[in-house]
């Protein structure tokens, strides 16, 4: 079981190999002569194998070649992103295959790095690594990829997979040492976390420089003898950082709508008849469009309105949100005002929202876990009172009278 | 942006501290500044207590409880246990 993990695991890397291969040398990659046009029957085969790929090994799409190295053949990288790393990308955004989008751990070539070149230590999340390698177009260095096991850098981290101990041992196994000249390495400051600069020095020889937290600030930071700005050492989470963070919130929670939208029809079709289809219909709608308001509100619009939305506790903002859409509900399916009925779905909305609300804390650069415990301690009960008082009332206010 | 006041379990031993620097270096939000040969907290409600200032310390000066700002993680915690409590798959991380 090991032996197939580890395989996987270095399906992209190209095999080790022990001989000496003297100065550095780049090694193009194999392009095939070009074939005749052959009239065939079927579409045309595919190109042959490149000359790199091993048995039970492929030749990674990011890959543009091989640089020889006195520790054997290392993969040099595209700069630009293709079709297929978009895709990845997009689906990773949509939190399909969010689990398991990563690359192969080890020594990477960007450009044509010599002895001296620097050494960019990063996580082996794919979408970390693209971002580098595309902020990097130009530069020549080594990148040294850990085994985060497909996390990004501060949550791998905090979770201590992005390790001091990590780091020693992808410098010991890549044979770092024989690879560059310098005893140097670059790390993205984010990972201090998980990484003690210290141990690290005392583990491999290397001295640890923290590199800014933005990949787009790498080139400035490089350029100006591996000194960061103030700047670059202070974490933002703006409009776009936010919206990127959302599509993955809400695809999480379709599994819970599967049973939780069927309820709620069957809830709201209780009343005076016992049970009414027309009910079902009519007011299961005005239900769900609650829930779903409460998850546009509170997984959504609180994110993206995150610093204009009042109050600092997550679920408060929440909560706000959640009124203002759920106003917006209101006003458009009750013709008039009906307390009950009205007062039910707001309250239901408000739940669902400030709820959803406290859990983004998880996705920002800035909550502390004592200052999230002492908002949910204040915030659950409320959460719970408030969901359950919706329900309530729901169903009650089918047996005072008609909706409209 | 600014998240809730007076929570973070950040303490600074001003004795131990021998204004190395790295705290100012790897804390992402500016808590620390280097005020002659000592390191001082300047912005102590800006901590998010990840932990980066005390792991990097080199004589212990720094202590807090690190952890995750992450409601679903403590949602787990206080039902599964600390050991198997974890944020992923779940949320962000």
């Amino acid at each position: 079981m090991l032996e197939t993990l580890e395989n996987k695991n270095n399906c992209c890397s190209p095999p080790k190999q022990q001989e000496d291969f003297g100065p550095l040398q780049i090694l193009p990659m194999y392009t095939p002569p070009k074939e005749e046009d052959e009239v065939c029957c079927g579409p045309k085969p595919a190109p042959p194998s490149s000359p790199y790929e091993r048995p039970g090994y492929e030749v990674c799409s990011f890959v543009e070649g091989f640089i020889n190295t006195a520790r054997g053949p290392v993969p040099r990288i595209k700069t630009n992103l293709d079709g297929s790393d978009h895709l990845g990308s997009l689906m990773v955004r949509l939190g399909i295959n969010r689990n398991n989008y990563k690359v192969a751990p080890g020594l990477y070539a960007l450009g044509t790095p010599n002895a001296g070149s620097n050494v960019l230590v990063t996580a082996n999340y794919k979408l970390s690594f693209d971002t580098l390698r595309q902020e990097l177009t130009g530069i020549d260095a080594w990148i040294l990829v850990l085994d985060t096991r497909g996390v990004n850098v501060w949550c791998a981290a905090g979770k201590k997979t992005f390790s001091s101990g990590e780091v020693i041992r992808q410098v010991k196994q890549n044979h770092l040492d024989q690879v560059v000249s310098h005893r140097t390495l670059i790390l993205p400051q984010l990972s201090a976390t998980g990484v003690s600069a210290l141990e690290v020095k005392r583990g491999s020889g290397f001295e640890v420089i923290w590199g800014p937290i933005q990949a787009g600030d790498i080139k400035p930071f490089l350029e100006a003898d591996l000194k960061a700005e103030k700047k670059m050492r202070q974490v933002t989470f703006g409009f776009r950082e936010r919206l990127v963070l959302t599509p993955v919130e809400v695809t999480l929670l379709l599994k819970y709508l599967l049973w939780v939208i069927p309820l709620l029809f069957i809830l709201s079709g209780i009343g005076p008849q016992l049970f009414s289809l027309t009910d079902l219909w009519h007011r299961g709608l005005a239900a769900a469009s609650a829930v779903l308001l409460g998850i546009l509100s509170g997984s959504i619009l609180t994110p993206v309105l995150l610093p204009w939305v009042p109050f600092r506790a997550f679920s408060a903002k929440g909560a706000v949100t959640g009124l203002m859409t759920g106003l917006c509900l209101i006003s458009l399916f009750f013709r008039t005002v009906v307390l009950l009925p009205a007062l039910a779905l707001m309250l239901l909305i408000m739940a669902v929202s400030s709820y959803l609300a406290m859990n983004f804390t998880g996705c920002t650069p800035y909550t502390s876990p004592s200052g999230v415990e002492k908002e949910m301690r204040k915030a659950i009960p409320l959460q719970t009172a408030s969901a359950l008082l919706g329900l309530i009332f729901w169903v009650v206010s089918a047996f005072i009278g008609p909706m409209n | 942006m600014r998240y809730l006041s007076n929570v973070t379990t950040l303490t600074l031993d001003g004795s131990r501290c021998v204004g190395c620097g790295s705290c100012t270096l790897v804390c992402p939000h500016g808590v620390y500044a280097l005020n002659g040969k000592k390191t001082q907290i300047v912005d102590r409600d800006g901590c998010m207590e990840c932990g980066a200032c005390q792991t990097n310390c080199p004589t212990g000066a720094i202590s807090l409880t690190p952890g995750v700002g992450c409601a679903s993680y403590i949602i787990k915690s206080w039902t599964k246990g600390k050991n198997k409590a974890s944020c992923g798959p779940s949320l962000c991380c």
